[in-house]
């Protein structure tokens, strides 16, 4: 049973990250926490598919003319392109989080959600009035 | 010539992703209305491709289109049937008339220095949405959602000038978006360690052999839990009416029209195509979960849209709702069952098209949308508020409508699977329809305009026009319906070809 974890220590490293990101989404409230927790989320799956990549004992996948074993190149490629697609995700958060930050000049979704409540309120009374 | 109209597989795609970056250079001399050219001749020539890639595979069968001239399952694979030929339709149809009717719109709602960065991430949108649906390979999928993704919360952001909630509405799309994509990635690396590709018809020959592998198992429930959060199946919308409230409104048309169906065309691919019913609990989890859930999000969207004063949150609430009958057509999983989906995604796409077109007229002339703003508003602007209505009745399903033939296509499926007791819940979710789109019809012509309001002409013939070809679309589809009729019909059999 030990052994089965000990072997497998990767794969538990990577739940054990997954899980921390996501429960950071899902339980802070502060808007650049989220985006912390999405970034260890998704850095989680990064490693997910690098590590799937790895042949015992393979050296890197580089043509020398020797057969060799070598690890699987295509994972690393894919996660070159799911990288990319995460520092977008980063840049276009921390910018929306600067913005909300300028219009309802907080960055807690619980002040924030207040004051949405109050705009709503504030409509509401204003037509019927 | 002929080796030119080989290629229209990539450049549907290549173009608009092309075009984008060029739509930049309009900047240096901030040539507002040239950038909206480019966006309206772009949009149209995807359309003129997908109506012939559309053609060339209801003659000639399957197109499969190497990327690169790369053999597939190595290279990308671009493959093209009657499903997705007819979802890329949806798509570029919906954006080449939405362009026209977007010029004044986007002039009154972005700010002027704005425009032509709005129109290049329209282009990346677009082009993430037709990508998504043309390719045959699976972390493609994933690259293309994630730029229609990244590009719609740019666009939903971009609502802030009339509404600062558009900012926290395109946050939350975006958290609960990336975590959705995550997961579908995580689910392809589970299948990718099991068989060694990403080419979509390699993956499902592969997985037929590993009905038992218990990572492919586990890659299932996350590629179809990222899909559902995708497309917003009840307790995982909760990111869209807000973001289709906030929206600009060509975005709100653009999105409620399309972006949520290129989610469901690839739920389709991945539970037919794909997995193919290769291990015994796909039907399971489609009766026992996704069935109630689509009658959950029926009667939640209808009766939150009962209870919504502000006009686009109520038929944001409906989309909600409408996702819950093509979702329905899926858990039938029989052949007329996921034609009525298909079908549904299609006569969808229409009938939301109009509404939230009308709904952008509206605000044009009112800016702020709730139903006391629209008092008595139906004398005023008689053609909107017709094609509002004629809209409204379409989604109720009233017979000579689209939203006749997929209700009755939808009832069809279900009688062939003996599910009786579905069908008075679907009936009395049409009638919640009713409810709501007497709300507005009762609003705009029965109640008296407020005093004090300034009098309201009508909008431009430039909106109008759009407008009432949907509207159009609408009746010709639901009166003609034999071909749309044809197409779903043999997409459902395309898709349940792959059952054991």
């Amino acid at each position: 049973m030990l052994a089965a974890i000990l072997d497998h220590y990767n794969y538990w490293l990577i739940i054990f990250l997954m899980m921390i990101g996501l429960y950071i989404v899902v339980s802070r409230g502060n808007l650049i926490k989220k985006i912390v927790g999405l970034n260890i989320f998704q850095t989680s799956v990064f490693l997910l598919y690098i590590t799937i990549g790895k042949v015992n004992y393979g050296t890197a996948p580089i043509l020398t003319g020797q057969p060799e074993t070598f690890s699987n190149p295509l994972p690393h490629v894919l996660i070159l392109t799911a990288i990319v697609v995460g520092i977008a995700t980063t840049a276009l958060g921390l910018a929306l989080v600067v913005r909300i930050r300028e219009s309802y000049g907080s960055i807690e979704e619980e002040d924030i959600s207040v004051s949405e409540q109050f705009q709503a309120e504030s409509e509401v009374n204003k037509i019927s009035s | 010539m002929t080796n030119w109209l080989h290629h229209i597989p990539i450049l549907i795609v290549a173009v608009p992703l092309i075009s984008a970056p060029i739509c930049v250079l309009f900047t240096f001399g901030a040539n507002r209305k040239a950038a909206w050219l480019w966006t309206l001749l772009v949009s149209w020539f995807a359309f003129l491709c997908a109506i012939y890639l559309l053609n060339h595979v209801l003659e000639n069968g399957e197109i499969s289109y190497h990327l690169g001239s790369w053999k597939p399952p190595l290279g990308i694979e671009y493959r093209i049937d009657l499903i997705n030929a007819f979802v890329l339709l949806i798509v570029s149809g919906i954006s080449a008339v939405a362009i026209p009717f977007g010029r004044l719109v986007v002039d009154r709602e972005i700010e002027p220095d704005r425009q032509i960065l709005f129109y290049t991430s329209y282009l990346l949108c677009l082009t993430g949405l037709l990508g998504v649906t043309i390719t045959g390979d699976a972390f493609n999928i994933f690259v293309f959602l994630e730029i229609s993704s990244l590009s719609s919360y740019v666009l939903i952001a971009m609502g802030v000038r009339s509404d600062r909630r558009a900012l926290t509405a395109a946050y939350n799309y975006l958290i609960l978006g990336t975590v959705g994509a995550t997961f579908f990635v995580i689910g392809l690396g589970f299948l990718y360690m099991v068989t060694g590709t990403l080419n979509i018809m390699d993956l499902s020959d592969r997985l037929m052999q590993l009905a038992d592998n218990k990572a492919v198992h586990a890659g299932y429930a996350f590629i179809i839990i990222g899909l559902a959060l995708k497309m917003a199946l009840f307790p995982m919308h909760v990111w869209l009416p807000n973001s289709y409230t906030y929206a600009p409104s060509l975005i709100s048309i653009f999105l409620a029209a399309t972006a949520t169906k290129v989610s469901i065309y690839v739920l389709l691919r991945f539970l037919f195509t794909v997995f193919g019913f290769s291990f015994d609990f796909i039907p399971l989890t489609l009766t026992f979960i996704f069935l109630p859930l689509a009658i959950i999000a029926i009667f939640f969207g209808s009766i939150g849209a009962i209870f919504q004063t502000n006009i686009k949150r109520l038929f944001a609430y409906s989309s909600v709702a409408q996702i819950g009958y093509i979702v329905i057509g899926i858990a039938l999983s029989n052949t007329i069952g996921l034609a009525a989906a298909v079908l549904h995604i299609f006569n969808h796409a229409l009938i939301k098209g109009a509404i939230f077109m009308a709904a952008g007229c509206l605000v044009y002339r009112v800016g702020k949308l709730t139903t006391d703003s629209i008092r008595g508003l139906g004398k005023e602007m008689p053609w909107t508020f017709s094609a509002l209505v004629l809209a409204g009745l379409s989604l109720i399903g009233i017979p000579t409508t689209v939203g006749f033939i997929s209700k009755w296509y939808l009832l069809l499926g279900i009688m062939e699977n003996g599910w009786w007791p579905l069908i008075p819940l679907i009936v009395i979710g049409s009638l919640l329809a009713v409810v709501y789109i007497w709300k507005i019809i009762e609003v705009a012509y029965f109640f008296p305009a407020p005093p004090d309001r300034a009098p309201v002409s009508e909008v431009p013939i430039e909106l109008l026009i759009p407008l009432w070809i949907l509207i159009g679309c609408n009746f010709y589809f639901g009166i003609q319906a034999d071909i749309t009729i044809g197409i779903a019909k043999e997409a459902a059999t395309i898709l349940l070809d792959n059952r054991p």
